[in-house]
């Protein structure tokens, strides 16, 4: 085994376990905490691929920004010090169950796909991936639709944020 | 390789050659030098910090018109040593009902996100930690896990004003780093990469000069990103006590001072890497050690400015300081981001005279627009403010019967 390989198998191990501690985690906080290990460990996948940039936008992003403003809302509601009750409710078997069922067809499906078990061959890395990068995000024969489909997407989400968040009871054009 | 122009390779050549000599095969030793290098870099990057805590209460005395630490040493030096190894001997407290392990991570954070901003500061031409494609993005990421020290100790010191303290650093950093991260793509598209290495050798012209508003903005928004006065809101001592680390005591504590000395200068590193050239200045090339005492200067001298805002600037209030960064910083950080793009783009071809020159020229228009807009609306407040003053006046008048001033 290459150091590599000791490293992804480490690393997987702390993602599943990071993930598996974000649900059952009976702390919201916690949760979120461990959130952020699973998400580390992600970047650390990345690095390991050698994509230095999906990396630290993966620490920007999800760290820096979504996890921190996970956080900061679960400060914010009343029970963040403590959860008491049960976890579950009435419907927990039923999730169970379609849970294990999405699990075997996956399984399933990636079993006879036959494709995880060939390695792939380790092609050239392009020189500047972050330029190419660049330039297929804005090409209009690359991804400059779904890009902006993107954007615009986000937008909505902004303005739709913007006007629930916005204080009616008050008169217009008040801050 | 001279030993007087550029030790640090010369020594690490040394040591590698040892190591072969020693029977441990090339690729082995190729590998634990930046393991060595890894190690000592964030050592001698935490003992600076005593030279820089000395630095900083020295300037701060001088302008508040008192000679700071003298009694330790020739002009104190020894001071911040003193107040080591007081910090060393205090008992450590931890509150109840604190969450133990983030409560103890939360020091631990704050400090490494800093040291690890150093991995990827250019030094002198041939001393970095290591020259990645995406450095300029690395030191935004590495930035943020400081954030998130500083919300761990917010939550976990089971405490109001941590807690509070901890809402404000949040607001302020996610905000702060908007303006930042724009002003911070200008070098980066001036430069066509984002290699802090490539960034600098890209600077024989420096570019506070070709690009002086996004350099502002980036010098304002770091203090902001610190912490420091005018924007030191998170420890506001008379409204929420010391902020969110009010639970903290002895090292730890400590930990948390040594992570804000340090960002401030760290800060002033990357400054002076992207906007002034970094260790770029005459003989560098040759004599890297020339490059890296130029470095240090200038960072110093920017470091300098930094503490002397700090030491003469009042505290913000948190309203205010939101609406800096989201109504002026965001949208001129925007525009001139365009602007610097839309430039490049228009002036591919010409010289570097009429490139920089229109790169000088959409600065000034932009800080034109922005003083011009600034003002108006400025005149438009103190209106409605003297309106909203009036019809108090004349309310109080209306209950005391008599106008007390004319």
């Amino acid at each position: 085994m290459t150091l590599e390989q000791i490293i992804f198998l480490i690393i997987a191990v702390v993602i599943l376990l990071a993930s598996l501690f974000v649900v059952t985690a009976p702390k919201m906080i916690h949760a979120a905490l461990w959130l952020i290990l699973a998400l580390a460990g992600v970047a650390v996948i990345f690095v390991l691929l050698q994509a230095p940039f999906f990396a630290v936008v993966q620490v920007i992003v999800y760290i820096g920004a979504i996890a921190v403003l996970f956080i900061f809302a679960v400060m914010l509601t009343r029970k963040a010090m403590q959860d008491t009750g049960s976890q579950l409710n009435r419907y927990s078997i039923l999730a169970a169950v379609i849970c294990i069922m999405i699990f075997g067809a996956l399984t399933g499906m990636l079993l006879s796909w036959g494709g995880s078990a060939t390695l792939l061959e380790s092609g050239a890395l392009p020189a500047d991936s972050i330029a190419d990068l660049g330039v297929a995000l804005t090409d209009p024969n690359g991804f400059l639709l779904p890009f902006e489909v993107a954007s615009i997407l986000l937008l909505a989400a902004l303005i739709g944020a913007i006007y629930i968040g916005r204080d009616r009871s008050s008169g217009e054009g008040e801050q | 390789m001279d030993f007087l122009t550029d030790p640090v390779t010369f020594i690490s050549q040394w040591v590698q050659q040892l190591l072969i000599n020693l029977g441990i095969p090339e690729i082995t030793a190729a590998q634990i030098l930046p393991g060595v290098g890894a190690v000592i870099l964030p050592l001698l990057a935490m003992l600076w910090v005593i030279f820089l805590i000395w630095y900083e209460r020295k300037i701060i005395g001088r302008l508040q018109d008192r000679p700071g630490p003298n009694r330790v040493g020739p002009f104190g030096l020894f001071q911040p040593f003193a107040d080591m190894a007081k910090i060393f001997t205090k008992e450590h407290i931890t509150p109840t009902g604190a969450d133990k392990v983030p409560y103890n991570l939360a020091p631990i954070l704050a400090v490494g996100g800093v040291l690890g901003m150093w991995a990827v500061v250019p030094f002198s031409a041939t001393v970095f930690g290591i020259d990645i494609n995406v450095g300029a993005l690395y030191i935004i990421a590495v930035g943020s896990i400081g954030t998130l020290g500083i919300i761990f100790a917010g939550y976990a010191s089971n405490n109001k004003y941590a807690m509070l303290g901890a809402f404000r650093v949040v607001a302020q950093l996610i905000s702060y780093e908007i303006p930042m991260v724009l002003a911070l793509l200008v070098p980066v598209l001036l430069s066509r990469s984002m290699g802090m290495n490539s960034i600098v050798q890209a600077q024989p012209v420096w570019f506070l000069v070709v690009a002086p508003l996004p350099a502002l903005l980036f010098f304002i928004s770091s203090i902001a990103e610190v912490g420091r006065s005018p924007f030191d809101l998170a420890e506001a001592e008379s409204e929420i006590v010391a902020g969110f680390n009010i639970e903290y005591s002895g090292l730890k504590f400590g930990m948390f001072f040594v992570g804000e000395f340090l960002h401030a200068f760290t800060n002033a590193l990357i400054f002076t890497a992207l906007f002034l050239g970094g260790w770029q200045g005459p003989g560098a090339e040759q004599y890297p050690i020339l490059g890296f005492v130029y470095f240090i200067l200038k960072t110093l001298v920017v470091h300098f400015l930094g503490i002397a805002i700090r030491g003469s600037m009042p505290r913000f209030r948190i309203d205010q300081v939101m609406q800096l960064n989201w109504k002026i910083f965001t949208p001129i950080a925007l525009l001139s981001l365009c602007s610097a793009a839309l430039v490049e783009k228009l002036a591919a071809g010409a010289g570097d005279l009429v490139r920089i020159s229109l790169h000088v020229a959409a600065n000034l228009v932009i800080f034109g627009v922005v003083i011009l807009v600034g003002t108006k609306s400025l005149k438009e407040r103190n209106a409605r403010l003297d309106d909203l003053a009036a019809s108090h006046r004349s309310a109080i008048h209306l209950v005391l019967g008599t106008p007390h001033d004319a």
